[in-house]
């Protein structure tokens, strides 16, 4: 089998030092993905290190860090395809917390932030509710809304956006997106509520249109056009709330 | 976060004494998943009802869309059409669980299951829609007809997101994420509340509870070769056994016939339901010569008719081919091949977007060009922890849902996309109860509580102290690989004892392992470490059942001449292991609930014609 370098950042904050590289010869076939790769180094080299991983099929969100400075999926990004050492980071733009682990919370509050959930005025479905029934909704319809529905909030996209690297606050491409994808909805009624949140500096505006987030999406989501068309919405619903005065 | 500075290491103030977090909480759910999203949302509605004010406290070992139910990908069942009813689901069901099905839970299942498809709809999951918007319903294996509610290729991920970003919407749901539950906490036969480590400092905290659900999935990581995710470790499987819940069914562990050679990673049934073939070497259909003839033509399929009998049995196929030697080659696996292509491009990428996805990452073939190679892996656990029809334990105010828990709805084999409307209407049933019980009973006194989670207190302390030479890599692997080979497609007694018996050694070997990492922060060996001793109490249960069932049911097979065929005589019982603290686990027989449908021949393609199922 043959060997890889692996140039891992590591961060143990018990010990009190600050970031530092540590290089780890791997083996590998056609098959070794990045995670197989850690996972390696975990059961073998080093049992301290430290990273996220569950699913390792690209649905899951939580392998994300940065490869040669791309954030990516560990688990769908494989050894074969670099050519010299490959360096791994914990994703850029959050707070490291240990080795390639971030601070996902920023990340979470701005997703619960744009009420991404249906709003509508029906009731649950009662008890004694017979033969209940679906709302209707074509193919058609549902197109509208399915990519932005994609999103498997790994991040990678904060970790693309210069502008979330400098602001924070920024809510960012995965929860514009989101929150895009429930006003595309058919079925929902909430957008006026949205719109509150998408139109604040912190929304859509921020945004500079950089397209990088949808470049690195593992999921095609495309949040850059969510955005964009975020900001269409959100100038409508200004001149709109001009006009009305 | 970063800080700078040398500081020694330190231990944890939490595991080395010092004040535990303290909080108290009406209902504690374990498991962020779709069974403990939906009881979360269906207990937060519950006490609304009632105009109840009730703390809700979601815990989980990693973010709840990071759970398990995101990898499901085929679909949800319910009956929907109007040619279809009630009767022939709860008949498919219980056919296809071999008899050891609880009728009762099966009765109530089907009748809810439609209701919670319609509701997940209506908070905005996006299910697959006809041309005129209703929605659209799929075939899939041992269902008469086609009731499979789907979203692409992608529906347990747009369950688990629906279900989560609607959780949002309540703020009586709170919750602790990225906290890994040590233990329960168990006063006077009663659920009290369960003891956590917070993953990212190692800090313990206790939570008073009057009614907690364990919702914590499945244990498939149990075996070497697997379709789940690395948190599918048993947990609160684990913690229910301990504390004397009986671990039911054990020995029926599910194989899905198609995951990927390599890395296990599933390729949905769905395929097979939208009409792809699975064909040996040669390019034969094999599954004629299963007893699931005659074939069906190509682009026609037909239910419970080939590829469309049920994961037992073709999982079984395959193992006999592979003992034939007409299976394939794909690297180092034997596999045989699902073949897609006269599907055509457009159909694929529209109903399996993802297994494209899929098949080109991990084995680079294309779908549309190439038939897909695989092969069975362990894919779902059908027992788990026993619970009444109310989804209650034995231990009043523990509740279970979802795949860790036995409500007795599968038997000897579960249905495709039966699990999936299961988590909904068990969630949601285990929800309801939680929050009722909760709403009844005070909490237990502290002082009890407090010695149990000292005792997890000390328990991790030593964990941590230990000089012992074992690691959990070592011991890990030893397991997964003997589970495989004692308890795979086909048992018998010989491999079945060897692997109880280094179940047991390793059990031992355990007492005397060692952290090689010290720290508090993400300490994500000493979670390895918890998990590993979690799945060796579960893997003793499970080979235990399996040497003790001296039959074949469902995806149970025997090797053994006398022990080929289903034995009502002696073994239509479900299995019921207990633990020990002093021994071996301990083996009893339950009898079932067939109040409504008498055992009868379970049969599939023409064999099954004229059968009532």
């Amino acid at each position: 089998m043959m060997t890889k370098k692996l140039s891992i950042q590591r961060y143990l904050p018990e010990q009190g030092n600050a970031p530092y590289w540590q290089d780890f010869d791997v083996p590998f076939d056609d098959s070794t993905s990045i995670l197989d790769a850690l996972n390696y180094v975990k059961e073998e080299l080093d049992g301290s290190l430290t990273y996220r991983w569950s699913c390792r099929m690209a649905i899951c969100g939580s392998c994300g860090v940065m490869i040669n400075n791309t954030p990516k999926l560990g688990c769908n990004s494989f050894l074969r395809e670099y050519e010299g050492p490959v360096k791994i980071a914990p994703l850029a733009h959050f707070p490291v917390e240990k080795d390639l682990i971030v601070d996902m919370e920023p990340f979470l509050d701005h997703l619960a932030a744009v009420q991404p959930y249906l709003i509508d005025d029906s009731r649950l479905i009662d008890d004694n509710e017979e033969g209940t029934q679906t709302y209707k909704q074509t193919p058609a319809q549902m197109e509208k809304y399915k990519q932005f529905a994609g999103c498997i909030n790994c991040g990678l996209c904060y970790s693309a956006c210069p502008q979330f690297g400098l602001n924070p606050e920024f809510l960012g491409p995965a929860a514009l997106t989101l929150a895009h994808r429930y006003n595309l909805d058919s079925r929902d009624q909430g957008k006026k509520q949205r719109m509150a949140q998408m139109s604040r500096e912190e929304g859509v505006w921020s945004c500079t249109f950089v397209g990088f987030c949808s470049a690195v999406c593992p999921k095609n989501v495309d949040p850059a056009a969510a955005v964009n068309q975020g900001k269409v919405e959100s100038a409508k619903d200004m001149l709109i709330g001009i006009f009305k005065g | 976060m970063m800080t700078s500075g040398s500081v020694d290491l330190i231990w944890p103030a939490s595991i080395t004494g010092g004040a535990m977090q303290q909080q108290d909480i009406d209902i504690v759910i374990v498991g962020g998943g779709g069974a403990g999203l939906r009881a979360a949302i269906a207990a937060a509605e519950s006490a609304r009802k009632e105009n109840s004010q009730q703390r809700i406290m979601l815990l989980s070992k990693v973010y709840p869309m990071r759970s398990h139910t995101v990898s499901a990908e085929g679909g949800a069942a319910a009956v929907t059409s109007d040619e279809d009813t009630l009767q022939a689901h709860f008949d498919d069901t219980v056919a296809g669980g071999d008899w050891l099905a609880e009728q009762g839970v099966v009765d109530y299942f089907i009748r809810h299951a439609h209701r919670e498809l319609v509701q997940m709809e209506r908070w905005g999951c996006p299910w697959s829609r006809k041309p005129d918007g209703s929605v659209q319903v799929r075939r899939f294996g041992g269902m008469k007809t086609a009731r499979t509610w789907f979203a692409a290729d992608k529906t347990g991920f747009h369950m688990l997101h629906t279900l989560f970003q609607t959780s949002l919407k309540y703020p009586e749901i709170e919750r602790l994420d990225e906290y890994f539950v040590l233990d329960i906490a168990v006063v006077d036969g009663a659920v009290a509340g369960v003891i956590a480590l917070k993953i990212a400092t190692g800090e313990l905290t206790l939570l008073r509870a009057k009614s907690v659900i364990l919702a914590t999935g499945g244990a498939g990581r149990l075996f070497r070769f697997n379709t789940n995710a690395g948190i599918v470790t048993g947990d609160g499987m684990a913690m229910a056994f301990r504390h004397g819940v009986a671990l039911r069914d054990m020995e029926f562990v599910q194989y899905h016939p198609t995951g990927l050679p390599g890395s296990g990673v599933l390729i949905t049934e769905a395929c097979r339901g939208e009409g792809g073939i699975l064909v040996n070497k040669d390019g034969y259909r094999y599954l004629q010569d299963y007893g699931l003839g005659p074939e069906t033509p190509l682009g026609e399929p037909q239910n419970k008719y080939m590829e469309l009998g049920p994961r037992d049995k073709l999982s079984q196929a395959f193992w006999q081919e592979q003992q034939a030697g007409r299976t394939g080659k794909f690297g180092d696996s034997d596999v045989v091949y699902l073949d897609l292509r006269h599907l055509g491009k457009d159909y694929l990428h529209e109903r399996l977007p993802f297994i494209c996805e899929l098949a080109n990452v991990f084995i680079n073939i294309d779908p549309v060009k190439e038939p897909i190679p695989i092969r069975p892996a362990v894919h779902y656990t059908m027992g788990g922890i026993e619970t009444d029809a109310n989804c209650e334990t034995c231990i009043k105010g523990l509740y279970a849902a979802g795949e860790c828990a036995s409500v007795g709805l599968h038997g000897a084999n579960r249905l495709g996309s039966n699990s999936l409307s299961e988590l909904l209407v068990f969630g949601r049933l285990a929800g309801e109860q939680a929050s009722q019980r909760a709403a009844t009973v005070a909490f237990a006194d502290s002082p009890a509580l407090e010695e149990q989670a000292q005792a997890q207190k000390t328990r991790l302390a030593q964990l941590y102290d230990a000089q012992g030479e074992e690691n959990w890599v070592e011991l890990k692997r030893e397991l997964v690989l003997s589970m495989e080979t004692g308890c795979g497609i086909y048992r018998e007694a010989e491999g079945m004892q060897d692997t109880l018996e280094t179940i047991r050694n390793l059990q031992a070997r355990y007492r005397n392992i060692r952290l090689q990492d010290k720290s508090q922060a993400y300490n994500t060996e000493l979670m390895q470490c918890l998990e590993l001793g979690h799945g060796l109490g579960i893997a003793e249960a499970t080979c235990l059942g399996a040497l003790e069932r001296k039959e074949s049911r469902g995806a149970h097979k025997r090797l053994e001449e006398n022990f080929q065929q289903r034995d009502d005589v002696n073994y239509l019982k479900h299995s019921q292991v207990f633990f020990n603290a002093e021994g071996p686990a301990q083996l009893h027989w339950q009898d079932v609930d067939t109040h409504l449908s008498a055992p009868a021949e379970r049969a599939y393609g023409d064999a099954g014609k004229g059968i009532k199922q």
